[in-house]
Order: structure tokens, then C-alpha cells, then sequence
């Protein structure tokens, strides 16, 4: 029985959208600019490449079902719906292609390919005598970055808090493009009292600190909703749907954050484009006003959308840490870098140190922050001229 | 000059009501007082009375914006909202949810250690980076350059928490260079000072330095250095007299925006270095849900920015003498 959260619509959604603009580039569009700079530049087609990476993993960990629980009562038979119930863990296309790695648990921490535990036990030799000495592991060489505190692989670890990143750093921007174009445009191409109320509005959200309004925003509606683990019936609309979603008030929230910027651009654009000749044009050939909004406005803002898009990335994925570390982040069940830091920044205290929970989350972070950054400036470098030179 | 100053003071009017409206709406409106009575006396066994009293005890008695069974002007006034955020305009901050201490006088005295480690930061940042940045304009387009724009992207992209960690576990605890957290007052704060202002400078660097970058190369592209070239001035003259003057102008907007918030402090530095400034009050707040202390720091802040941007503008007008306003 498949199960849907609120953020894996999204990640559907963005999936979709990228592919829409993957193929809107390399046509004959305004975007095909991001094509050609992509297979000239190669540092940027390799950076594209492991961010396609990364979005496989959400992806792949976006897709999940519930397995049914056979009931006593059935006498082992699946028969319909009628005795079928549903275990309260839905497991992911990843966390089921990593089944081992999910299931093959030590009892504690131990190092990177180690074959011993980290901690020292009283363990019986099969001659009767005990020691105190690190007991072997029970799956050596199977956990590439070691396991934490719990056994729990460290790898698959931050393997799940790819989804979690790349939510974050897309979803964000794609949950307020809408708005953002709708009062952009309005505010730009109608002016006069709208432009006046969409302005303060905006200069107004923009005034409140970032981090302070999503502090306030996640105390008032992130504490309830599903925020990894198990999945309880109450939460589950139509046996299907989880509505209810911590990491989609957050993407929600630092959309809102955001969001000022990019309407800005777009007010400023669209008061540019209303005044082009082609637009003129259509005016005097009798196009209605939303028919002009529609088919010569809205099209010509794709860049700025896609620069602001690329361009958030990579803040928002490290914005998602520092709320995890605050402790307004995503739930502490739902996997991701930033509860992984948090966690490993005690460890560095212990003696000797547990280094590698925190080595896997910077490799992973530092891993996809890096190309989106690159492929960024390639974006920006090849849709706004002015900045061509740099 | 004047006149200017005083129209731009009046126009953040309606924008600091809008803040104060927003965040009454989220605090008052969306978590009703019923939820944050809940939410402090415990989320379990609480009897309906209790809360009642709570909300007595707290002045959250009343309807949250139109009192209708009033008369006259009390319509407005006896309200959650007039009661409570209104005097905000005022900085009255009144007194926490949950240990009913003094805001304002707590921030009062939270300010200065605050202060004390986001103003050195702040400009140690800032020299230091423009001075990075400035080389790299001298040396553009040579592999030096070059080398030194992916570092900065690299720079860039590890979280603030690398390398607060990282500054913490090496510099603090393997070569024990510094203490790893703590305050302290007067002169002795120094040695408690000093690893977080080198922690913040690096961490900011990366972004920093490629930004002031971009400033002077546009810059150095106008045709006024041109001219100044074409004089036969060296280099190092053109850059250092013409392009820098120039480049203050966005350099400023970026600095002096921030310069109010610097009586804030950072949240994440605050608390990891144990630094008792506001950035600490905040997340402490955070922690134990005490909104009346969260609500009062989100206007704090939003004042803050907006005095930032009141002063990039005037500071617009001492700077640059081709910026007139009428």
C-alpha cells in the first residue's frame, strides 16, 4: 500500500519541473543558453551530474509503501482488504535497496571498516575464561563509515538525509514561485494601489529576521505532524495521503523568507517588459490584459526564476542544518545532516573521539553543496549577461 | 538633508506596525493563549481553572484584537493585542511567560556581551576580507585568481557549523590554544573572545571575499579607470585611489545594513561558545517555548533592520555626492 507524505508530492513536482526545463533548455527557448554554457563548461556538467545524483537518492527515497501484516485471523491468506493490515513503517524504494545496511545493526559505535566494537565488554572465551576487550563485529567490513551510538550504519545515514537536503533546497523555492510570480506581475505590470500594498507587503516580511520569523512559524505549527518514524493511522487520509507534514511547513516557512527577493526581481522585470515593443504590440492588436500577462510576460521571467532557484540552493541546504542544530528543523527521527551534526558534535568530547558521524555528514553536505554551487554560477553566468565577465 | 532623514524615519512607521501586526497575528491569533497555557504548564492534567488563572496571571485574558463587550475606545484597548504588542512602539517588552522576568532589562544587559564578540568579529570580517578581495582584483585573471575564486566556493560551501566545531576541536582542544567557551567581563573576556571572532571570520570569508571581488572587478571595468590608465597611472594607483573609493559604494550597503544588528549577536555562536548575549536569550526562549520572549526578539530584530536600512541611505548621501534626495 503505497504511502504519500506532503514533501513526496513535491519531490514529484520538482522532478517534473526540472525535467520541463531540462527539455525547454535544450530546445529552442530563452533557456537553451543554460545548455550550451553546460556543454561548453565542464566543471559544470560534472556538478549537474552529481546533483542529478543526489535528486535519484530523494527520489528513490520518495517512493515508499507500506507491506501488509498478515493477521492471525486469516490463516495465513491474503485474502482482500477484508483481514489486510499494513505494518506502521513505511519503507522506501531506498531504504529497500539498502535493506542490508538498514538491517545489519552492531550493538554501538565502531570505526570506519573496523572489525571490533568501539567500546570495550566483558566477552566469554570459548575456553570459559572472560575478558574485557572490544567484541567483534558482526558484520565486518560491511559499514563503510562505521555505526553510531545505536549500531545504525552511518553511511545509510546520511544516505536518507539526502532527501531531506534536497527538499529543503528545492522545495522551498518551488512551494512560493507561484505567489511570487502572482504578485510580482500584479505589483509590475498593473501598479498604482496594488503595487503600493504588494510593496509593503513584501518590505514588511522582509523586515522580520529571517531565522526569527521561522522560529516562530515552526513553535506554532511544527510540532505536530509527521516528522519520520512510524506512521500511525490518524495521520493517513484515504489510507493514502499524509498531509500533515513537518518538513512541508518548513520548506513552507522559508519559502515565505525568500520569497521577498524573488518577487522583487520579478515586480522590477515585468515594469521593464510592459514596456517593450512586442508588448506594445500585442496591446494594440486588441490582447487582453491576461492574455499579455500570460503569453509575453510571465514566459520572458523563466531566467529569473531559474537563477533564483539554483542560486537558494545551496543556502537553504545549510540553512537546514543550523534549524536541526537550533532544534527547529526537521523532526529528530527524519534523516538528515543536520541531526547528524548535532549529534556528532557531543561525540567529538568522547575519549577517544567518534569522528565519522561527523566526517560522513560534511562529506555528504560538502558533496552537494559544492556542485550546486558551481552549477549556480554556471546558470547565472549564462542567463544574465551583465555578469558574464566574471 | 534634514527633511530627508525625517521622511525616511516616517515612512518605517507602517512598516514597523506591519511587523508588529505580523507577528501579533502569528503569536495571539494562529497560537491562541489557550495553546501556550497548555504548552507551559504541561501538556498533561491540566484542569480548564488553571489555565484560566494562567491566562489571568498573564494578561491573556482578553479577546485578541476587538473587544466587543466594551464600550467606547476600550474596544480596542482591552485587548490582547493593545495590552501587549502596542507597547512594543515604545520598547515596553514586558515580562516573560515563563519565569516572569523583565525583557527589557534582560536585553539591556544581554546587549553588551552580544557586543562584545559580534563587533570584532563584524570588522576584522570585513577588513579582512576587502583586503583578500583587493589582491584578487590586482592579480585578476591569473592563475593565483583563479585558484583563490574555487577555494572561496569551497569556502562556501561547508556549513557555519564546520567550522565552528572544527576551530572548537582544534584550536581549542588539540593545541589548547584557546578556552573552548565562556564568557567573561572587562579584560578577561579577551582570551573567551578571541576563537569565536576567528571562527566567525573564517566561516564568513569565503562569501565575503568573493563578493567584494565582484565589486571591484566591476568596477575596474568602467571607463573612468580606463581614463585613469590611459594617464599613464600604475596600477596599484588606479586600483587603490579610484576603484576603491568607488567600490565603497555597494560595499557600504552590504556593512552598513548590518551594523545595527550587531547588537543582536548570532544565534549559533552564542550558544556554542556559551556566550550569555542575545543570540543565547533567544534559543534559550526557543527551547522552553517561552513566546512571550520570542515575540519580544522578533520585533527587536526587525527594528534593528530597519534602523540598518535607514543609515545605508543616509550613509548614501555622505559618500556618494551624485546621490541627492529631494
Amino acid at each position: 500500500m503505497p504511502v504519500i507524505l506532503a514533501t513526496d508530492i513535491m519531490v514529484f513536482l520538482i522532478i517534473g519541473l526540472v525535467v520541463y526545463f531540462f527539455i525547454g533548455a535544450r530546445s529552442d527557448g530563452p533557456l537553451r543558453a543554460v545548455w550550451l554554457s553546460l556543454k561548453k563548461n565542464r566543471l559544470a556538467a560534472i556538478s549537474f551530474a552529481v546533483l542529478l545524483v543526489y535528486a535519484g537518492l530523494a527520489l528513490m527515497d520518495s517512493i515508499r509503501w507500506r507491506d501488509i501484516v498478515v493477521s492471525p485471523a486469516s490463516n495465513g491468506a491474503v485474502v482482500g482488504s477484508k483481514f489486510a493490515s499494513y505494518n506502521a513503517e513505511a519503507l522506501s524504494l531506498l531504504d529497500r535497496v539498502f535493506i542490508n545496511m538498514r538491517t545489519e545493526t552492531e550493538k554501538t559505535y565502531s570505526a570506519p571498516f573496523d572489525d571490533k566494537l568501539f567500546a570495550k565488554e566483558t566477552i566469554e572465551l570459548p575456553d570459559g575464561k572472560r575478558v574485557r576487550d572490544y567484541p567483534p563485529l558482526k558484520y565486518k567490513g560491511r559499514h563503510w563509515l562505521g555505526t553510531d551510538k545505536v549500531g545504525g550504519d552511518v553511511f545509510f545515514a546520511a544516505l536518507k538525509g539526502a532527501r531531506t537536503a534536497v527538499i529543503i533546497g528545492t522545495g522551498a523555492t518551488v512551494v512560493i514561485i507561484p505567489f511570487a510570480i502572482l504578485f510580482g506581475v500584479i505589483a509590475g505590470y498593473y501598479g498604482g494601489v496594488a503595487d503600493d500594498i504588494i510593496q509593503y507587503l513584501y518590505t514588511t516580511l522582509a523586515s522580520i529576521p529571517g531565522v526569527l520569523l521561522i522560529v516562530a512559524f515552526m513553535l506554532l505549527f511544527g510540532t505536530e505532524g509527521y516528522q519520520g518514524g512510524l506512521i500511525s493511522e490518524g495521520m493517513v487520509w484515504a489510507k493514502v495521503f499524509v498531509p500533515n507534514d513537518r518538513l512541508f511547513w518548513l520548506c513552507l516557512i522559508l519559502g515565505i523568507t525568500s520569497w521577498t527577493d524573488l518577487c522583487r526581481l520579478i515586480r522590477a522585470e515585468t515594469l521593464k517588459l510592459r514596456e517593450m515593443e512586442y508588448v506594445q504590440a500585442a496591446k494594440a492588436f486588441g490582447a487582453g490584459r491576461l492574455k499579455i500577462i500570460y503569453r509575453h510576460i510571465v514566459p520572458n521571467l523563466a531566467h529569473l526564476v531559474l537563477i533564483t532557484f539554483v542560486l537558494q540552493f545551496s543556502s537553504l541546504v545549510l540553512a537546514e542544518a543550523i534549524l536541526s542544530y537550533i532544534g527547529i528543523g526537521v523532526g529528530p527521527r527524519m534523516g538528515s545532516w543536520g541531526n547528524m551534526i548535532n549529534t556528532a558534535r557531543l561525540e567529538l568530547s568522547r575519549e577517544p573521539v567518534v569522528w565519522w558521524n561527523l566526517l560522513a555528514a560534511f562529506a555528504f553536505m560538502f558533496g552537494l553543496v559544492l556542485p550546486a554551487n558551481i552549477f549556480a554560477d554556471a546558470v547565472r553566468d549564462a542567463l544574465d549577461p551583465r555578469l558574464r565577465n566574471r | 538633508m534634514l527633511s530627508y532623514i525625517l521622511r525616511r524615519v516616517l515612512y518605517a512607521v507602517p512598516i514597523i506596525i506591519g511587523v508588529n501586526v505580523i507577528t501579533a497575528l502569528l503569536f495571539f491569533y494562529v497560537n491562541t493563549p489557550e495553546n501556550m497555557a497548555r504548552k507551559i504548564l504541561g501538556e498533561k492534567n491540566v484542569t480548564p481553572s488553571a489555565i484560566e488563572n494562567w491566562k489571568q496571571d498573564h494578561g491573556y485574558n482578553l479577546p485578541p484584537f476587538l473587544n466587543v463587550k466594551e464600550k467606547g475606545l476600550s474596544v480596542v484597548t482591552q485587548t490582547i493585542f493593545f495590552q501587549k504588542a502596542v507597547p512594543l512602539l515604545w520598547f515596553d517588552f514586558g515580562r516573560s511567560d515563563r519565569n516572569n522576568i523583565d525583557i527589557g532589562s534582560e536585553i539591556k544587559t544581554r546587549m553588551w556581551p552580544s557586543l562584545a564578540i559580534s563587533l570584532p568579529m563584524f570588522t576584522a570580517g570585513v577588513f579582512i576580507d576587502l583586503f583578500f578581495a583587493m589582491l584578487l582584483a590586482y592579480y585578476r585573471g591569473t592563475r593565483f585568481d583563479i585558484s583563490a575564486v574555487v577555494f572561496c566556493v569551497m569556502m562556501m560551501s561547508v556549513s557555519t557549523l564546520f567550522y565552528i566545531i572544527g576551530g572548537q576541536y582544534f584550536l581549542g582542544k588539540l593545541l589548547k590554544l584557546f578556552p573552548i567557551s565562556g564568557f567573561d567581563t572587562g579584560v578577561h573576556s579577551a582570551k573567551f573572545l578571541i576563537l569565536p571572532v576567528v571562527v566567525g571570520v573564517i566561516s564568513g570569508a569565503g562569501v565575503g571575499i568573493r563578493f567584494y571581488r565582484t565589486v571591484f572587478l566591476e568596477e575596474v571595468s568602467k571607463d573612468y579607470v580606463r581614463t585613469a590608465r590611459a594617464k599613464g597611472l600604475s596600477e596599484g594607483k588606479v586600483l587603490f585611489k579610484h576603484a576603491l573609493k568607488n567600490a565603497m559604494i555597494p560595499v557600504l550597503t552590504n556593512v552598513v545594513v548590518s551594523i545595527p544588528f550587531l547588537f543582536y549577536g548570532s544565534l549559533i555562536m552564542e550558544t556554542f561558545f556559551s556566550i550569555p548575549g542575545l543570540g543565547n536569550f533567544t534559543i534559550d526562549a526557543i527551547q522552553s517555548q517561552d513566546f512571550a520572549i520570542v515575540r519580544s526578539m522578533v520585533y527587536l530584530g526587525s527594528i534593528l533592520y530597519i534602523i540598518g536600512l535607514i543609515l545605508t541611505d543616509i550613509s548614501y548621501t555622505l559618500v556618494d555626492p551624485r546621490v541627492i534626495f529631494e
